[in-house]
């Protein structure tokens, strides 16, 4: 019954979207208040009954009810409550209700926010996010609908993934999806402004907390699925430019150049139709990240299940999505002026200059993505694209990339003098020289590549932390600065540990894989691990075996660590895993890795190890920039209503 | 020309949209990842042995089909599904089976045979997976068959079911063999 209920709600959701994507549409045309106030009571019942579907779904889930066949085919009644319910969007239709809600929520967000947007423009916003809204929902009911019933109900369920049985994995798709999602938000802005062609400093600061929000969640969720990867997969590595990463990588490049072509059109209403395509473009590499993940063009460790219809589908609201953004965005644009020049040498330049930086990483990451696609559709063969061409491709542009990053914030807007620029930097620079002597002297491996990234790395930190130092003049007044600017460099401080932990964690890596048996013990990072034996066990769902291996603490006081990786094997789906363990110690990461046991002598087990030095600094620098993010966010009224 | 190079971005995305469209409207199923090279020769490779006592692989071993080369690796979990298989083929059908172990460790393989047989003439061992990338390899497992004259006959993607390999592989199999 309440599944048939969750069921309606969508239905009525869905007629509900096609109401709010004409009627305040066609108010703002004609000035009719009253049909452009619509726009924001449909937006918020479209979200409370979309709430209504998506927690029915949740309430069959988390009772197993197998008479829905979508429960049926991805739960299971011994799994853990916790997983039941995150099971909701481990697979393909429950992951498009939840894409669907985040949508309604952005949707609502928007309709709630007052501050003196114009109603009009409000409108008109409400009216294209109402567009996609029924795009995506006639998809979920025609092609991909949760609420099936199967007759005669199954008794047990099908299970899902057992490797996707994880805390993080289970709340990681919220937030990716609510990033995706957020640049909407960005885009809807981007086309209400083409119609209205208008695009001023004003339209500019109504945008930037919402980009931000989208791209703060973005942050989150990519964070937390690269750590879930670390840990989960057993490979010892966070990043694997598996097609899924990058249909999130995408959006956030974009996300990021977006983010700082706005503050520009912000502070000095220039760049406006790089922003509009920026916003349009970000949003589209979203759903183009959907469209790759569900449509099965592409293979990938994440994928769901294939099915063509829906991959021509998804590709058809792409193709009307983004096809009729960029249509209504090459009528319009050569209307929107431009706004005021651009001098060489100033904030500006360098932003723009990063902006082009960033559309090119986008578009390298695009290429190594879609590149096995463009090969299968020539029949010339398949290949897959890896770390070697995304290293050999991205490497050379990260150096211009962060020099710029350090000389752009301590530049002026306008009109900046490059010497007195250049010579604040001097002291940076020389620590950063200073940095990079130690590392390259110090008998480490990697070189000259690590030498090359310290540089870069060690230039953004120092440059960062010495702009802010004289802004604050030197921390005597550090209050009265916009929540901007700490945002920057909180987030500039972020990327800069997040590059210092990607290469420490790739290059100074020891790896060890080796035959164990109880009382033999192995030296790694400076660590004396002892493997103490095995012991079975039955988990929740599944039986282990459990290592346990011991490691003395730093002091003779300290007591013991002990890390228990495990071997787990799932009945349900006949699958085994292996949990690794990890202990940080301080920020490096000791992991281990149970492998395989010895046939012959069953105490005797293969066990892998890694040592990855300052892995915490990605988590680190990953925190920082959300953490920027979001105070840049905190700063926008109060300014606005200072200006 | 302000206008023109406004539609550029809309000219890429036509471009994109029918390029991604093809597979999808020819309904290939993504799972079926055809080979370049299907129809051509092995490529040469000289592999060590990945096992103690069993000798490693090289081309001039495997042009003398038909035999089957497969790719796996003790990490790989659908190998182990697909190795039942594997084993009671070469046991009972005769069939010669030539092994790359992919990207793999040396205990860790010694282990993993250990556990699950060995249905291999040889086993050859490709660390970096270097002979992988030449082949082709998209992911373990992959299975090729190799007709009489050394050509590559058909690349299985994906572990072999007992459905797969009567349907698919041992047609081959005999065909070549006549």
């Amino acid at each position: 019954m309440i599944i048939e209920l969750g069921h309606f709600a969508l239905i009525l959701a869905l007629v509900i979207a096609g109401v709010q994507s004409v009627v305040p549409m066609l108010g703002a045309a004609r000035g009719n208040e009253a049909w452009m106030r619509l726009g924001r009571q449909s937006a918020v019942s479209m979200a409370g009954l979309i709430s209504i579907a998506f927690f029915a779904l949740i309430h069959a889930y988390a009772l197993s009810d197998f008479s829905v066949l979508n429960v049926y085919q991805n739960s299971h009644t011994l799994k853990p409550a916790m997983y039941k319910i995150a099971g909701v969007w481990s697979n393909h239709e429950g992951s498009m209700l939840l894409w669907i809600w985040m949508l309604a929520f952005w949707g609502a967000a928007v309709a709630r926010w007052r501050k003196n947007l114009p109603l009009a423009f409000q409108a008109r916003v409400i009216s294209v996010q109402g567009m996609i809204a029924f795009g995506f929902i006639l998809f979920i009911l025609l092609t991909s609908n949760p609420f099936l019933r199967i007759d005669p109900p199954a008794a047990e369920g099908l299970d899902m993934n057992p490797i996707l049985q994880d805390p993080l994995l289970a709340i990681h798709p919220p937030f990716l999806y609510a990033g995706y999602v957020g640049f909407s938000v960005s885009f809807c802005f981007a086309i209400a402004a083409l119609i209205e062609k208008k695009v001023d400093a004003e339209w500019a600061a109504y945008l930037r907390p919402w980009v931000l929000a989208a791209w703060v969640a973005l942050t989150v969720g990519i964070t937390l699925g690269a750590s879930w990867a670390y840990y989960e997969l057993g490979w010892g590595g966070f990043w694997f430019w598996d097609p899924v990463e990058n249909a999130s990588l995408m959006p956030w490049l974009a996300g990021t150049a977006l983010l700082h072509s706005v503050s520009v059109l912000e502070k000095r209403a220039t760049l406006k139709s790089w922003t509009i395509f920026l916003a349009i473009f970000a949003f589209s590499l979203s759903l183009l990240g959907t469209f790759l993940v569900r449509s099965g063009v592409l293979t990938s460790v994440h994928a769901f299940a294939v099915d063509p219809a829906r991959g021509i589908f998804i590709l058809v609201l792409l193709g009307g999505v983004t096809g009729g953004a960029l249509l209504l965005y090459a009528l319009r644009a050569p209307y929107i002026t431009m706004g005021g020049s651009f001098k060489p040498v100033s904030r500006e330049t360098a932003l723009l200059l990063n902006n082009v930086f960033l559309f090119t990483f986008a578009a390298t990451v695009f290429m190594g993505t879609l590149y096995p696609v463009f090969l299968s559709a020539l029949d010339a063969g398949s290949v897959s694209v890896g770390a070697p061409y995304y290293s050999a491709a991205l490497t050379p542009l990260l150096i211009p990339f962060a020099l710029l990053m350090g000389v752009g914030p301590g530049l002026s807007w306008k009109e900046a003098q490059l010497m007195p620029a250049l010579k604040k930097l001097a002291a940076p620079m020389a620590a950063t020289l200073v940095l990079v002597c130690v590392i390259s002297l110090l008998p480490l491996p990697g070189r000259p590549f690590t030498s090359v990234m310290f540089f870069i790395a060690g230039w953004v930190l120092f440059a960062t932390v010495n702009e802010f130092l004289r802004k604050t003049g030197y921390l005597r007044s550090w209050r009265h600065l916009p929540r901007s600017f700490y945002g920057m460099t909180l987030a500039h401080t972020g990327f800069a540990l997040l590059l210092i932990g990607a290469v420490t964690t790739t290059s100074w890596v020891t790896e060890k894989t080796l035959w164990m048996s109880p009382r033999d013990h192995v030296d790694i990072g400076g660590h004396q691990v002892m493997f103490l034996g095995t012991e079975p066990g039955i988990g929740d769902n599944y039986d282990y075996d459990r290592g346990n291996f011991s490691i003395p603490g730093a002091s003779q006081l300290d007591d013991f660590i002990f890390l228990k990786p495990e071997k787990r094997w799932y009945p349900a789906p006949e699958r085994m895993t292996s949990e690794t363990a990890l202990h940080l110690f301080g920020l490096d990461m000791l992991y281990i890795v149970l492998g395989d046991q010895d046939e012959k002598n069953p105490s005797r087990w293969v066990v892998r190890l890694y040592y990855h030095p300052f892995v915490g600094l990605l988590l680190v620098g990953a925190a920082l920039i959300a953490l920027g993010g979001l105070t840049a966010m905190s700063a926008r009224r109060r300014e606005e209503v200072a200006k | 020309m302000k206008n023109k190079a406004a539609f550029i971005p809309l000219g890429f995305f036509v471009l994109l949209v029918v390029i991604v469209a093809i597979p999808l409207l020819k309904g290939t199923d993504p799972s079926v990842v055809p080979s370049a090279l299907v129809g051509k020769p092995v490529p040469s490779f000289d592999l060590p042995p990945a096992l103690a006592g069993v000798p490693g692989v090289s081309a001039k071993d495997v042009v003398k089909g038909p035999v089957l080369v497969n790719f796996f690796a003790s990490w790989c979990l659908t190998c182990g599904a697909e190795h039942k298989l594997l084993d009671h083929i070469a046991k009972n059908e005769g069939v010669t089976i030539y092994g790359i172990d992919y990207k793999d460790k040396k205990p860790d393989i010694a282990a993993w045979i250990g556990k699950h047989g060995n249905p291999y003439k040889a086993v050859g061992f490709d660390a970096d997976g270097r002979v992988g990338i030449d082949w082709g390899v998209y992911g373990v497992p992959e299975t090729y068959i190799i007709s009489p004259d050394g050509v590559i006959a058909l690349r299985f993607v994906g572990p072999m079911t007992d459905d797969d390999y009567i349907n698919t592989v041992k047609p081959r199999l005999e065909a070549l063999r006549k």
